[in-house]
């Protein structure tokens, strides 16, 4: 067999790509390192769809941005992803501030931003009662949203997979080799041939490139923390607000989450081992303290969890999206930072019209560009919830007590195109565990369930693939 | 729709003895809600021995425990379902409910009993930095993996919290043939009960670190190891003292926060200290026939006296059901000087008998005294050798010394050294 095009890295962006060639009557293939997609800066960002005037006119970033969040709601529309459009407000301190402030509008109109519009103090309070004192006028963006980033990413795998794509997991491709026009990526034990290789392989775009002789692409790894909130303080912030950014990033934002919880973060520092994920006790400080700046009463009482994410920031301070110059079959998507999820259905356009300059593409018949909506138990009426339960009596029994998460959910999870294999994948697409508890009650439950439609032992259930297995051998 | 005089949610030692003593009472038409596949609650995972003492004079382990309880709800012909969660208590005492067999259950009661017990602080709450590694649990979930599904969940333990579980659980895994390196409690004293102190660590010579907290989680798949560190006065790491400790498994029991979403979300008073509702002597909560008892109300030391609490709930509930009611009128309780909390926090004086009143101290003290003040003026006082935060307090108001308060008092308990 051999594949039209190979896509290396399961984010959202190789996802949305995958998504976008199963359009087309051509063979797909979507490659991924770890057991799940979502699993690098997919899964842990600031979940937010930018308006788009951050960005320098002219580049792409600008560009992808604007068109990737006017397509953005069309998008979670098919993929039925939770998206709401709850616009942004840029935050000044300090006369220098506004002066920011009209900088950025001037800029997003450049970019061609829709809406944006400079709200006085007064104004600014109206819309966001917690805002602090000090603050003297904000940028409000009204096209600005909010989505979830790694369902976007599950959603558009499902949607491509249904499609035609095949999906590849736990492979990690470690060499890639070319005879006569094809490609042969390996990971060492298996391979993959394909005519045209994309390399979407987010913080490790780098060594990807270099396996074919690449060198040009220079990322560097840069951490963001951040602290999610119970949903009690939800209310805390309607909009997503900003602070005026830095040459670091856009600062430390205070936003609501698609499921109503409170999001802060991210604190921007770069570290030398691109899977650092660990959180510090400095930068969950460093972050609350600059959040409290914009919502004074924030506090760490009802933080549920906390997370750290790594971006890709590229020395180039651009998108990379072309042809490499070792192989023209061979396409970088590198350096996907902030706005990268914003931008992202745009990237997936401008990537297939590249793939068009090199194979020819025709659009396929019964392409479905829906994805089911998945039984959210939670958010149903109780009419709703006996027509489900009439269907199927796993609806009817509570696995996640805190997030109301039903058996019958968690088996769609893990029987659905490119399913959960692990906790953490039935806890991204079901948010089984993700409440208040963290897991403590369901986890094990979800262990079983996992155990039993899989058909493994318990103990070969793991939090996240590879060695993080939850349990040993038997007792005694 | 349903109809049930009283509906009991959780089926756990609470909920059993609640729903027992109502039927004693004369109420018939009982429902026990319960989330899991059996009744007894998390006393089906606690197979170690320390429960009945008080209330059966035997020392009993806690599915024995709770099968005391199971057999008379059984005998007394009282209905429950079990795998069925509650998912909605409404202003009117009406529940909603769910399970598999029946679908979605609405159930019109007179009177509810709250007993859905709590959950264990998980790490997100206590903000432990470090990467995120397999191998971070809580003692609770250890405990569930080793005594009901029989898997090790660990082999090389740092327990971080002297609560009592993670004392237990030191103890289990080391019985199972685990090693467990230390115990941390970032207190300078431990909130577990002492003689869990002795029979779990000491007896295995298991370190406790006192004034000590995890302060990074290494490893990238599963934990590789914690940093421990030494803690100030401020309960703030003191730099220099960090040391890494190898490990697998890093077991958390840092607390119990009672579950109270049901009865957030319709609107009940809760107390900000004891994250349980605010209750009468009948355990009766703000919500006129909604009563509260076992954890849920407020984190026990002891099952029996969950148990004894559960039966004052139950014979509450059965008196509002038979309308042996008045309209009451309170005077309210109120810690001070040391003691942290005060259940119930209201006395209704038109009461018949005498008032227990529960409570905890937010400190270890020796040789002190618990005062108890009326408006100002002493009425009790008892010497205790020694009192710690681990270990719940009680005092009880005679009838006659109740007969002379007026409305609108208070009481006030206290330390004095």
């Amino acid at each position: 067999m051999i594949y039209n095009v190979a896509i290396i890295g399961g984010g959202v962006v190789g996802a949305l790509i995958a998504r976008e060639m199963s359009r087309y009557n051509i063979k797909t293939a979507l490659i991924e390192k770890c057991n799940d997609v979502a699993m690098g800066t997919s899964k842990a960002n600031s979940a937010i769809v930018h308006a788009g005037f951050d960005a320098k006119p002219g580049t792409l970033k600008a560009k992808l941005n604007v068109r990737g969040t006017q397509l953005m709601p069309q998008v979670c529309k098919e993929l039925n992803v939770p998206f709401k459009q709850t616009g942004s407000l840029v935050v000044a301190f300090s006369k220098e501030e506004v002066g920011t402030l009209d900088e950025l509008k001037a800029r997003g109109e450049t970019n061609g931003v829709p809406g944006l519009e400079i709200y006085d103090r007064e104004k600014l309070r109206e819309e966001e009662k917690y805002i602090s004192d000090e603050a003297v006028a904000a940028l409000w963006a009204p096209s600005a949203g909010i989505v979830c980033p790694y369902e976007l990413t599950i959603a558009a795998t499902e949607n491509a997979v249904t499609n035609g794509v095949e999906f590849f997991r736990n492979f990690c491709v470690s060499k890639i080799e070319k005879n006569d026009g094809i490609f042969t990526l390996s990971d060492g034990d298996k391979e993959i041939k394909t005519q045209v290789v994309i390399n979407a392989a987010g913080l490790y775009c780098e060594e990807i490139a270099k396996l074919i002789g690449d060198s040009s692409i220079e990322t560097i790894a840069r951490k963001g923390e951040y602290m999610l909130c119970d949903k009690a303080i939800g209310h805390l912030a309607k909009h997503t607000i900003f602070q005026c950014p830095s040459k670091m990033g856009k600062g430390v934002l205070v936003t609501p989450t698609v499921d109503g919880n409170l999001l802060i973060g991210p604190s921007a520092v770069d570290v030398p081992d691109k899977d650092d994920t660990t959180t510090t006790a400095q930068g969950l400080d460093g972050i609350l303290k600059t959040a409290q700046k914009s919502v004074p009463c924030l506090n760490t009482r009802n933080v549920i969890t906390s997370f750290a994410g790594i971006r890709s920031h590229c020395t180039r301070d651009d998108f990379i999206i072309e042809k490499s110059k070792a192989d023209e079959s061979f396409i970088n998507v590198a350096g996907i930072e902030s706005p990268g999820l914003s931008s992202a259905p745009a990237i997936a356009e401008y990537v297939r019209d590249i793939i068009f300059t090199l194979i020819s593409c025709e659009k396929k018949d019964g392409f479905n560009p829906v994805r089911p909506d998945p039984v959210r138990f939670r958010h149903m009426s109780n009419e709703e919830r006996k027509a489900v339960i009439a269907e199927n009596p796993a609806y009817g029994r509570i696995i996640c007590r805190c997030e109301t998460i039903t058996e019958g959910e968690i088996i769609d999870a893990i029987k659905a195109p490119a399913g959960a294999r692990d906790v953490d994948g039935v806890k991204r697409r079901t948010r089984a565990g993700m409440g208040r508890c963290q897991g403590g009650f369901c986890g094990s439950k979800v262990v079983e369930l996992l155990a039993k439609e899989l058909s493994l032992e318990i103990n070969e259930i793991t939090k996240f693939g590879g060695e993080s297995r939850i349990l040993y051998e038997r007792t005694k | 729709m349903l109809n049930y005089d009283i509906v009991v949610i959780g089926g756990g030692p609470a909920g059993m003895a609640a729903a027992i003593k109502a039927k004693e009472c004369g109420v018939d038409s009982i429902l026990i809600l319960e989330r899991a596949e059996t009744l007894g609650g998390i006393l089906e995972q606690c197979i170690h021995t320390g429960f009945g003492l008080h209330y059966f004079g035997e020392e009993l382990s806690g599915p024995e425990y709770a099968a005391r309880f199971i057999k008379i709800v059984n005998e007394k012909n009282i209905e429950y379902k079990v795998d069925t969660m509650a998912l909605q208590i409404t202003g009117d005492n009406k529940v909603y409910a769910v399970n598999k067999t029946d679908g979605l259950i609405e159930i019109q009661a007179k009177a509810i009993i709250l007993a859905m017990g709590c959950r264990e602080r998980p790490r997100g709450a206590l903000n432990t930095p470090g990467t995120r590694a397999s191998g971070v649990m809580t003692a609770g979930t250890a405990q569930k993996y080793v005594n009901i599904d029989g898997y090790m969940p660990g082999k090389k333990i740092v327990i971080l919290g002297s609560g009592d579980i993670g004392l237990i659980m030191a103890r289990r895994m080391t019985l199972e043939g685990a090693k467990v390196q230390c115990v941390c409690e970032l207190m300078p004293y431990s909130s577990g009960l002492t003689r869990n102190i002795v029979q779990c660590l000491n007896d295995f010579d298991i370190p406790l670190y006192l004034s000590c907290t995890v302060i990074d989680i290494k490893g990238k798949d599963r934990v590789e190891g914690v940093v421990i560190a030494d803690v100030g006065p401020d309960r703030k790491p003191i730099p220099g003292t960090e040391r890494l400790i190898e490990c697998d498994t890093l077991m958390l029991s840092c607390g119990l926060i009672p579950e109270n979403e049901l009865t957030r979300e319709v609107g009940i008073e809760l107390d900000n200290v004891t994250s349980g509702a605010v209750v009468d002597e009948n355990r009766q909560t703000s919500q006129k026939g909604v009563f509260a008892c076992g954890n849920v109300l407020h984190v026990h030391d002891l099952v029996d006296y969950v148990t004894l609490e559960s039966q004052t709930a139950g014979e509450g509930a059965a008196n509002y059901v038979l309308g042996n009611v008045r309209e009451p009128d309170y005077i309210t309780t109120k810690g001070v000087n040391g003691v942290r909390y005060i259940v119930p926090q209201k006395i209704d004086l038109k009461n018949e008998g005498d008032v227990k009143l529960y409570f905890r101290v937010g400190n270890t003290y020796k040789n002190a005294s618990i005062v108890v003040k009326y408006n100002g003026a002493e009425i009790i006082r008892r010497k205790r050798p020694r009192l710690a935060p681990g270990e719940m307090e009680n005092v009880v108001i005679k009838n006659d010394v109740l007969k002379t308060f007026s409305h609108d008092g208070t009481i006030e308990i206290g330390v004095e050294e």
